[in-house]
């Protein structure tokens, strides 16, 4: 195999013989909102890449040809680890949030816990595709706002919230993607979440 | 179990490293951790080696995609293979018994302990 480039780390970091069950997290956001930062931040690995291929078949009609056409998208992601004890190990993936990978993801992120949306509020715009897509997947998430040295003015949550119209129930935090403690945050503050909800429906059922 | 065709763009690259097929299996998770159950032996196709060497570890399905450079469709096919001949074994995302027996808050719990320990 020629390896496409030489970055390849000299001693990988294995997991735990007894690590039994992987778990996954998801960071979507738009171009450069910090998703990788943030990955690497929290990640006991460097953070690695790799893509899927997909061949999507027979969805809809070529308006010009009125034939089925055949598409096939590359979407490359990165992601990161976290070993949360001997048997758990969470898998953090940051990938793109734009409409046009949108069909990839139920089946690559499928079962994961949760999302995190990162959003850079110079580019508010560019997180309402994904807010609306993981609503419709009745995807738990929350809402994590990077702030970048050049934030001005700074938005506060409320404000963020009501350009977002994000539900009332949705948490939102403000972080520093680079910065590990604030990534660990983002983190518990999802899964807090996450428990909150579990609760409510253990509690229903 | 669906089987989906792939494309990985270099028809020639994909023949050779899957014999020929096109279609992978869905068993595996991204996040499915993949443990080698014996040595690579001489004579062994190339990617197979790499993939017990790896996964003399637990290993999740998108760090061997991720090392070997493979797409992640190809490397399902390549560890459909190996399973099916015995050499590696799976361990599907909450199939253990001591996480499937979890009740979601519980099992929350541990990854929110897990987390504050970092
Ligand atoms: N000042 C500041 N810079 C940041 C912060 N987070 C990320 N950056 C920088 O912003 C740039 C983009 O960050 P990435 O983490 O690559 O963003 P991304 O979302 O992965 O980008 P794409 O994968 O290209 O969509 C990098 O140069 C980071 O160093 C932050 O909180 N503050
Ligand atoms: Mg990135």
């Amino acid at each position: 195999m020629g390896s496409a480039t030489s970055e390849l780390p000299a001693q990988r970091t294995p997991l735990a013989d007894a690590a039994e069950t992987g778990l996954k997290i998801v960071v979507v956001g738009g171009f450069g909102a910090g998703k990788t930062t943030l990955v690497r931040s929290v990640s006991e690995i460097r953070p690695l890449n790799t893509e899927e291929v997909m061949t999507q078949a027979g969805q809809g009609v070529d308006e010009t040809a009125g034939v089925e056409r055949k598409t096939t998208t590359t979407v490359a992601f990165d992601f990161g680890r976290i070993s949360l004890n001997q048997r758990m190990v969470l898998y953090l993936f940051g990938a793109p949030g734009q409409e046009r990978f949108w069909f990839l993801w139920d089946r690559l992120f499928s079962g994961t816990l949760g999302a995190i949306v990162l959003v850079d509020t110079r580019r508010m715009e560019d997180s309402w595709y994904a807010i609306d897509r993981l609503e419709h997947l009745k995807t738990p998430f929350v809402v994590a706002i990077n702030r970048f040295d050049s934030d001005e003015p700074q938005f506060s949550l409320d404000e963020i919230r009501q350009a977002l119209a994000l539900k009332d129930h949705v948490p939102m935090v403000d972080c520093d993607a680079r910065v590990r403690s604030s990534g660990k945050e983002v983190l518990i503050t999802l899964v807090d979440h996450l428990y909150a909800l579990a609760l409510s429906q253990e509690g229903t059922s | 179990m669906s089987r989906k065709p792939v494309d990985i763009g270099d028809p020639d690259r994909l023949y050779t490293v899957t014999g020929g097929r096109s279609e992978a299996d869905d068993a595996f998770d991204l996040v499915t951790l993949i443990v080698s159950e014996c040595e690579p032996t001489a004579g062994m196709q190339s990617e197979h080696t790499r993939i017990l060497e790896l996964c003399r570890h637990p290993t999740a399905l998108v760090e061997v995609s991720a090392e070997l450079k493979l797409p992640i469709t190809v490397v399902r096919i390549l560890l459909g293979d190996l399973h099916a001949m015995g050499k590696v074994s799976a361990r599907h995302p909450r199939a253990a018994e001591s996480v499937a027996t979890l009740p979601e808050t519980a099992l929350l719990q541990e990854v929110l302990h897990g987390l504050r320990n970092l």
